[in-house]
């Protein structure tokens, strides 16, 4: 009962946040709104056991992408988003698509018979974890290591200010 | 006890939400933090399906998803960057190049 209590709580902040994220005008608010999305899905995480995920959560996610989000924000001074027109086509056809996409979606939920989920039904200690993801998926993390350091690189290399021309070598 | 479906329909409505911004907002940074909020949608189902089937590579797979999308939102953070300093606006009606 609990269980269920916490889940609908985190799950309300979570919608909350996703739709006023689409609510709001201004990119900041937007930005701040996601923060709240990821603290509570991180709280989800929590009930499913997955301690060591929810960390992360907050750390990675919460932290680290979108306090990059904020700065990028604050630093290009984004303004309010101008409204523009919707087109009456993707009105007509989205609308109608919507409603059968989401009732199908809730269909086959509603009719797969899935079972239920504990509190802590797996806890992921940082050990079995780390075992796992040094273990079996030792190749994976390697290719990860080399793609974020291509995206170091090509962050640098992307956000880097031109140079001036006069600067600009002969060759 | 919370049944499955219940995360699922959770994951899949910040999902739909993230569709939805990406479709409906014209500012480009608003679009790129629904991509995250598209993700976070995926990773809820990853640690669900990870919790009902008594599988931690569910759990690993959210770090790598984590890993991306922290590599995506740099890359992705310096392109935005460049474009405003060619063109002075993020509203993406009126980025039709990605050219400098």
């Amino acid at each position: 009962m609990l269980h269920l209590i916490l889940f609908l709580g985190f799950g309300a902040a979570c919608v909350a946040g996703a739709v006023n994220l689409l609510a709001q005008r201004h990119p900041i608010n937007s930005a701040l709104s996601l923060v709240v999305v990821m603290g509570a899905l991180a709280g989800e995480y929590l009930l499913l056991g997955a301690e060591f995920v929810g960390a992360v959560q907050v750390i990675v996610y919460a932290g680290a992408i979108m306090v990059l989000f904020v700065f990028v924000i604050m630093l290009l001074n984004a303004g309010e988003e101008e409204l523009t027109k919707g087109s009456r086509v993707a009105l007509l056809f989205g609308v109608p698509g919507l409603v059968a996409g989401s009732l199908l979606v809730a269909w086959v939920l509603l009719h797969s018979n899935t079972g239920e989920v504990a509190v802590g039904a797996l806890p992921g200690p940082p050990k079995a974890i780390a075992r796992l993801l040094f273990h079996d998926f030792l190749l994976p993390f390697e290719v990860t290591s080399v793609l974020v350091l291509i995206a170091i690189i090509g962050a640098v290399v992307l956000a880097a200010r031109p140079e001036p021309p006069q600067a600009k070598r002969e060759s | 006890m919370v049944p499955l479906y219940y995360y699922l329909a959770l994951s899949g409505i910040l999902f739909a939400c993230g569709v939805a911004g990406f479709l409906i907002k014209r500012n480009l940074i608003t679009i790129f933090l629904s991509i995250e909020l598209m993700l976070n949608g995926v990773n809820l189902s990853f640690v669900a399906f990870a919790a009902h089937w008594h599988q931690l590579s569910g759990q690993v797979f959210v770090f790598f998803v984590m890993v991306v999308a922290a590599a995506e939102a740099a890359v992705g953070l310096a392109i935005i960057i460049s474009v405003f300093r060619t063109r002075q606006t993020l509203n993406v009606d009126q980025i039709n190049l990605l050219k400098l």
